[in-house]
């Protein structure tokens, strides 16, 4: 992951964009993010972060609930979404 | 990223659904076989329906509603929300000559996720002549326009060649232009329409290394603006390409007649039996039918694929590649530089002539 990911404003609030969907499939082992004829498999961890982009929430407040989720420092979890929705995005997997 | 289903049968991922092989271009690297199935032949819309809900049922992610020309068929819009309908991720491949605009609301409206059109050319006089079809051009541009309207997202498609690979960067500024979000810089593959008009399509190696330059300039200058995808041209490869993830292990390919393939190509391997949805369920096409088990896996291969370690990444590279260069469908991908044929591959590429196209005709 890219360490120095630019800073996301905290009153972003990141979506994906239509055309970019993520589902569960079974068959395919678990959570996928579906795109332009591409498709990425998400670990457990992104597909929550991912869920959260719905849109209507912030980017501080998404941050807020997954430390709380996850009872970890709110630091902590910054430091780990910030590169994830960075690199999506400039995959035009999502919106911020 | 597929899960094994036990006895190393993976789920396919994606579909590619040829709705027909009707088209008003006449593009001379079409993909389509050169025996082309005639309309009579075509599925109708409830049994696509089937295939889809049976897709879906199989872990199939995406179908690509391609064609030929898909607007060609007059029940494009059922047959989109079919499979749509049996949750799959909706990607239209089109000319763009012959989708209205009313179509395309009424596919915007039914969920239709993605499309992809294909240009020929960033001039207009010479996307026409390649395309084969006067105006295909500003046709293209017009429904490219009405796609980003609607908030779909886009695909442009650009297949490159001798005529046209020095405009790589018109081509992606065309698709920025254009409000696409993605653009496939993709060289010609020779099967097919394409074998037969190899030595005026072939680029020159001094083409090749100016676009791989400028694919890579314009990634940097780009960068998460567009994206750009774009592969090395086959006979200017040193690997070969990983046939289609991998024979029978991540797609499928549906023809207009119902024949279920493994790649679009494969039928220009002599011998492999297709079996058809009219007469199986694709899981039973998927796991049972002998051209889906010819290839699959690694027990088929011969040296030196057999014990390369890139064996499980590239497959052996391209069957049908492999067929058409040396005649025998289970060698090495000559493409790739350890197949004793490599050396041959080199000595095709030289052949270009500039000779008038032979255009993909039904």
């Amino acid at each position: 992951m890219n360490e120095t990911a630019s800073a996301i404003p905290p009153d972003a609030r990141p979506r994906l964009p239509r055309g970019v969907r993520l589902v569960h499939n079974e068959a395919q082992g678990g959570w996928v993010l579906l795109a332009p004829e591409r498709v990425f498999k998400a670990d457990a961890i992104a597909a929550e972060v991912v869920k959260r982009c719905t849109g209507d929430t912030t980017f501080a407040a998404i941050v807020d609930d997954l430390a709380k989720a996850f009872s970890a420092p709110r630091e902590r979890i910054l430091a780990d979404v910030t590169p994830l929705l960075r690199g999506l995005a400039d995959k035009r997997l999502l919106e911020l | 990223m597929a899960n094994n289903n036990g006895a190393g049968l993976h789920s396919p991922l994606g579909l590619l659904a040829e709705l027909t092989h009707r088209c008003p271009l006449g593009c001379p690297y079409c993909s389509n076989p050169i025996a082309l199935e005639p309309r009579t032949d075509e599925l109708d819309t409830q049994t696509w329906a089937r295939v889809f809900a049976e897709a879906a049922g199989l872990g199939v992610l995406q179908v690509h509603l391609s064609g030929g020309e898909p607007g060609a068929r007059r029940d494009l819009v059922d047959i989109m929300t079919a499979a749509h309908a049996a949750g799959l991720y909706t990607n239209l491949i089109t000319s763009a000559v012959g989708i209205t605009v009313p179509t395309l609301q009424r596919l915007a409206e039914a969920g239709l996720d993605h499309v992809q059109i294909s240009i020929q050319d960033s001039e207009r006089a010479s996307a026409d002549h390649i395309a084969g079809y006067a105006g295909a051009f500003a046709r293209k541009r017009a429904l490219a326009a009405e796609v980003v309207a609607l908030r779909i997202p886009l695909t442009v498609n650009a297949v490159m060649h001798r005529a046209n690979i020095d405009r790589i960067g018109e081509m992606v500024a065309l698709a920025l232009a254009l409000g696409a979000s993605r653009v496939e810089i993709a060289h010609v593959q020779y099967y097919g329409w394409a074998l037969k008009n190899r030595a005026a399509l072939m680029p020159s190696a001094e083409q090749v290394a100016r676009a791989a330059a400028a694919v890579e300039e314009l990634r940097k200058k780009h960068h998460g603006q567009i994206v750009i995808d774009a592969v090395v041209p086959d006979y200017y490869a040193r690997l070969p390409k990983p046939c289609v993830g991998g024979w029978g292990r991540r797609s499928l390919n549906v023809t207009p007649a119902g024949k279920v393939l493994p790649c679009h190509a494969a039928e220009s391997i002599p011998g492999l039996e297709f079996w058809s949805v009219r007469e199986h369920s694709l899981a039973d096409i998927w796991a049972n039918s002998p051209a889906f088990n010819a290839f699959r896996g690694t027990d088929w291969m011969q040296e030196p694929c057999r014990s390369c370690e890139r064996r499980d990444i590239d497959f052996g590279g391209c069957r049908c590649q492999a067929f058409a260069l040396t005649g025998d469908a289970r060698a090495t991908d000559p493409v790739c530089h350890l197949s004793p044929r490599h050396q041959e591959v080199a000595a095709l590429a030289a052949v270009q002539r500039d000779e008038a196209y032979d255009y993909r005709r039904m």
